[in-house]
C-alpha cells in the first residue's frame, strides 16, 4: 500500500515535523521531494484567511492525490493544507513526494501543487489597512493547469 | 429544511455564510431558489449567483448546469464562486 497523508489543518504547522516521519514511512525510497508555502509578506498584508467547503475541499485532494498517484510512479505522498487565519510567513501548504526515481517525485509535487493552487475549493481573502479584500482566480492559474493537459 | 450554504464572496454579498428554506411547498428548482434568495437574504445575491463561473454543489456533488438544480428537504445546497489562485 503506498504511504498516503492528505489533511486540512486549522492551526499551525511545523512542516519539518510532518516531513520526517514521512520520509521514514517510506523505507527504500530514492527520492523525495518536498514543497512548502507561505504566506507572503506583500506589501501591506497583514494576515490572509482560507475559507473551504468541507463536503468537496479534502475529498477533492484525495482526488488530486488519486491522480497523481495514477500518473507518477509514487511511493508515498503526503499533503497538508491550512485553512482559517494565517500571518506572513506561516506555512500553509506542504507537499512531499516520495518515489524511486527523482523526476517522479519532483513532477508529483509540482502537478499537486499546480491544482492546489488553482483548482481546489479555497477561497482567500487578505487583511490590508485592517480591511478584508477577496482574492480574485489569475490567468496564470489557467496556464499553470494548462501544464499537465499534454 | 433546505440549507443553503454561501462559499467567499457570496458570504459577504449575502451577509451570512448560510440560510435555511423551508420547503412546505415540495421541491425547490433553481428559479425558486433564486426568488427566495433575493426576496429573504440579499438584494443582488441572485445576481451574483447566476454569474456562470458560480457553481452549484447538491450534498456535496458539483452540479454540471446548476439551472437543473432540485432540492428537496434536507439537501444542502453550497453556491461555489470561482477559487482564488495563487
Amino acid at each position: 500500500m503506498p504511504m498516503r497523508d492528505i489533511r486540512l489543518l486549522t492551526q499551525m504547522f511545523i512542516p519539518g515535523t510532518l516531513i520526517g516521519p514521512f520520509t521514514q514511512a517510506n523505507p527504500g525510497l530514492g527520492g523525495v521531494c518536498t514543497f512548502v508555502g507561505e504566506v507572503r509578506f506583500d506589501d501591506g498584508v497583514e494576515a490572509l484567511e482560507l475559507t473551504h467547503y468541507e463536503p468537496l475541499t479534502l475529498p477533492g485532494m484525495h482526488e488530486l492525490a488519486d491522480r497523481a498517484f495514477g500518473r507518477f510512479d509514487l511511493m508515498g505522498l503526503l499533503m497538508v493544507h491550512r485553512v482559517g487565519q494565517m500571518r506572513p510567513g506561516e506555512p500553509i501548504v506542504c507537499v512531499s513526494a516520495a518515489a524511486l526515481h527523482r523526476r517522479d517525485a519532483i513532477d508529483a509535487v509540482d502537478f499537486c501543487m499546480d491544482h492546489l493552487k488553482s483548482a481546489a475549493w479555497f477561497w482567500k481573502r487578505e487583511k490590508r489597512a485592517g480591511q478584508w479584500h477577496w482574492i480574485e482566480p489569475r490567468e496564470q492559474d489557467h496556464s499553470d493547469l494548462a501544464r499537465w493537459q499534454a | 429544511m433546505i440549507r443553503v450554504v454561501y462559499l467567499g464572496k457570496l458570504a459577504d454579498v449575502a451577509g451570512k455564510s448560510e440560510s435555511q428554506f423551508a420547503s412546505s411547498s415540495g421541491d425547490l428548482d433553481w428559479p425558486d431558489i433564486l426568488a427566495l434568495l433575493d426576496s429573504h437574504v440579499a438584494e443582488g445575491l441572485a445576481e451574483a449567483v447566476r454569474d456562470q463561473r458560480v457553481k452549484v454543489a447538491l450534498n456535496g456533488e458539483v452540479l454540471a448546469d446548476k439551472t437543473f438544480l432540485v432540492a428537496k428537504d434536507g439537501d444542502e445546497i453550497a453556491l461555489l464562486p470561482p477559487v482564488s489562485g495563487g
